[in-house]
């Protein structure tokens, strides 16, 4: 299982515009199960990286911390190019 | 259409009354709006099999996202279409389809029931964040709903969809139902509630759609009986005969006259009148110029902010802005500066807890809780007037005191704007009209918002409606009050000292005449409204409408004022409007 650490960069945290962009980047992958989850929560608890309602339902605020799981082929770079999109401010384009 | 509208189709005559707020006269079958969708029983049993009833939650939920998305494509604004977007999403979400697939296979549930359950388990848990997310609530129940609708086969909750022209009747209409609304196939709008100035009305005007509000009784009309609309005089008529065939084919001749305007407003004895156009977007204010506004009178900024979690930078306002400018060039446009609160809140900006937000911190009084921002928008707007060719003035709305008026003009002045002014909207603005104008250079009179507060009435009250109308008499003293002011600072100043008026009334064709008769300078509308408001005015001369807007505030209620001003103008009915 590989997992990446992204810190939410926009600034009203990951709500509807932000979390929906972030959801559609994650529905790429279909051969992999990505998983989201608030830092400190059991792996256990992760939730489906592809939902916008279990994004928002996250309450990730500006500055919180999420991780990120999945495994698989490929797992690795997926990981890196969803922290890159957690970690830039949406709101701003 | 289908069976329900055409089953119990009334032949019978009905009579029904409200009041006119966009002109024209058409008819077409009714078709209602579609009611909320009731929610399915608690524990309401699956029947048959499960793996079955989950392909069909499936299938209805990827439906809605794929009708959804659709409609984003259609969108007229790019904030409905995102919105719908963002909708849309959520109807195919895969977290969403699992748990109520799992409520199907564990506790038995219907697809309809199971469906219901898990949208409503996302949108408490939105509710309970608050905020920002606490709205996105709604979002999840509209998807709640639709998805609901389309596994019992009914029509979505909203605007019906239909091939063949149709007049849409509803007891109200809101934003959200109307951005997506197809002027081709919605051919008139007829609501049992709401006032002159509700949403629906504004929305008929800029489309140019006949509508009727207040009308008693039409929900109550078979949906498919064809009904006749009269959007400037109110009247509905189900079943319709020959007079009523005769009035629309006598409206589209009258209608042809009235599709253009030759960019000078002036009445019968020359004296000018110039007629300006009411814009929110860079698209209003390209049709506008196409329609011959002589300028703008009133340019919208909320476009640049609603929407939005935090403030837009002053460059990409200074882009939004001279993009108008740039469809002005050389002409005036009056510039007012963010007017949020009330019906048109800002998470950066107003506070939505307040106990009455239509007097509360709103308009230019956000500068005292969150400042800056009024300042940054100035900047802004002086950058593009110096990038552009036009005339660019400015005005702060929701000002009460003389003294907020030239604390107004100080903040615009330090950034280089010339010409400044404000709205009259408050009952304390016109009467202190003269005391204002010693300090700014012109005042726009907003008459939604001069109505409601003057006669104490909410504005989005449908029981209301004859209070809030803009021809009570009270309003138009207020108006007069405002005019007479300005003459007085004109004079003591030797500067000229403009009253505009950029409210809905304006756009109505004998209220426009009354308006001028009580000593308004320019007037400032829908760009639809233009061609009809300038053939009216053309009929009548200074003395008339003197005369006529004496009638006007003498009356004993606006109904009075608007049937004795109607009666002596006769091309209003030549005309149709």
């Amino acid at each position: 299982m590989s997992e990446r650490i992204a810190t939410v960069a926009s600034r009203v945290g990951l709500h509807a515009r932000p979390a929906a962009i972030f959801a559609e980047a994650a529905g790429e992958y279909e051969n992999l199960e990505i998983t989201i989850r608030a830092e400190g929560e059991d792996a256990e608890e992760g939730m489906d990286a592809s939902s916008v309602l279990s994004l928002m339902s996250l309450g990730a605020a500006h500055g919180d911390k999420v991780v990120l799981a999945a495994d698989g082929d490929g797992a690795e770079e997926a990981l890196e190019h969803l922290a890159s999109i957690i970690e830039t401010d949406l709101d701003a384009e | 259409m289908t069976d329900n509208d055409v089953m119990g189709a009334a032949q019978q005559r009905v009579e029904l009354r409200g009041v006119g707020v966009s002109p024209g006269r058409v008819i077409a079958p009714v078709v209602h709006m579609a009611l909320a969708v009731s929610e399915p029983p608690e524990g309401d049993p699956l029947t048959g099999d499960a793996e079955a009833a989950i392909d069909r939650l499936k299938a209805a939920a990827l439906a809605v996202k794929a009708e959804l998305k659709e409609r984003a494509a259609r969108a007229r604004s790019e904030s409905a279409a995102e919105v719908l977007k963002a909708t849309s999403l959520m109807a195919g979400d895969k977290a969403l389809i699992k748990n109520a697939g799992k409520l199907v296979t564990d506790q038995q549930l219907s697809p309809e029931r199971a469906l219901w359950q898990a949208a409503t388990a996302y949108a408490d848990q939105m509710r309970a964040m608050g905020g920002y997310m606490a709205e996105r609530a709604a979002d999840i129940e509209d998807v709640r709903a639709r998805v609901v609708a389309q596994l019992r086969g009914e029509d979505a909750p909203g605007v019906p969809q239909r091939k063949e022209p149709f007049v849409l009747a509803a007891e109200d209409l809101a934003p959200a139902d109307t951005a997506v609304l197809d002027p081709d196939v919605v051919v008139a709008l007829v609501t049992a509630s709401g006032g002159p100035q509700s949403h629906t009305a504004i929305l008929a005007r800029n489309l140019g759609l006949p509508a009727a509000v207040a009308v008693e009784g039409i929900l109550e009309i078979p949906a498919g009986t064809p009904v006749f609309v009269d959007g400037a005089e109110g009247g509905v008529v189900a079943a319709p005969g020959d007079q009523e065939r005769e009035a629309v084919t006598a409206w589209q001749r009258a209608a042809a006259q009235l599709a253009s305007f030759d960019g000078r407003g002036a009445l019968a004895d020359g004296t000018e009148v110039p007629l300006l156009a009411n814009v929110g977007t860079g698209d209003d204010a390209r049709a506008a110029a196409e329609a011959g506004a002589q300028g703008v009178g009133l340019l919208r900024t909320e476009f640049c902010f609603l929407g939005r979690d935090s403030e837009p930078t002053v460059a990409e306002q200074t882009q939004a802005y001279a993009e108008i400018f740039a469809a002005f060039e050389g002409k005036k446009v009056v510039v007012r500066t963010l007017d949020a609160g009330a019906d048109k809140p800002l998470p950066f900006l107003t506070d939505t807890t307040e106990p009455n937000p239509a007097l509360g911190v709103r308009g230019y009084r956000t500068d005292w809780t969150t400042p800056g921002v009024l300042q940054r928008q100035l900047e802004a707007i002086a950058a593009a007037a110096r990038e552009t060719g036009a005339h660019v003035w400015v005005m702060a709305p929701m000002i009460a005191t003389a003294d907020e008026a030239a604390r107004f003009h100080e903040l615009a002045s330090a950034e280089g704007l010339e010409v400044t002014g404000v709205m009259v909207e408050t009952p304390a603005a016109a009467i202190t009209a003269e005391q204002i104008l010693e300090r700014v250079d012109f005042v726009s009179l907003g008459t939604n918002d001069l109505t409601q507060y003057t006669m104490a009435a909410d504005r989005m009250l449908g029981a209301l409606a004859e209070l809030n109308s803009p021809w009570q008499p009270a309003v138009l003293r207020m108006i007069e009050r405002t005019a007479a002011g300005a003459r007085t600072a004109s004079s003591a100043s030797g500067a000229p000292k403009n009253v505009g008026v950029c409210g809905e009334a304006a756009a109505d064709p004998a209220l426009a005449v009354v308006l001028v008769g009580l000593g308004v300078d320019t007037l400032s509308m829908s760009a639809r409204s233009l061609a009809a408001v300038a053939a009216v005015l053309a009929r009548v001369d200074t003395a008339q409408a003197e005369r006529l807007a004496a009638l006007a505030v003498s009356a004993t209620s606006a109904r009075e004022a608007k049937e004795a001003v109607r009666a002596q103008l006769p091309v209003l009915h030549e005309l149709g409007l």
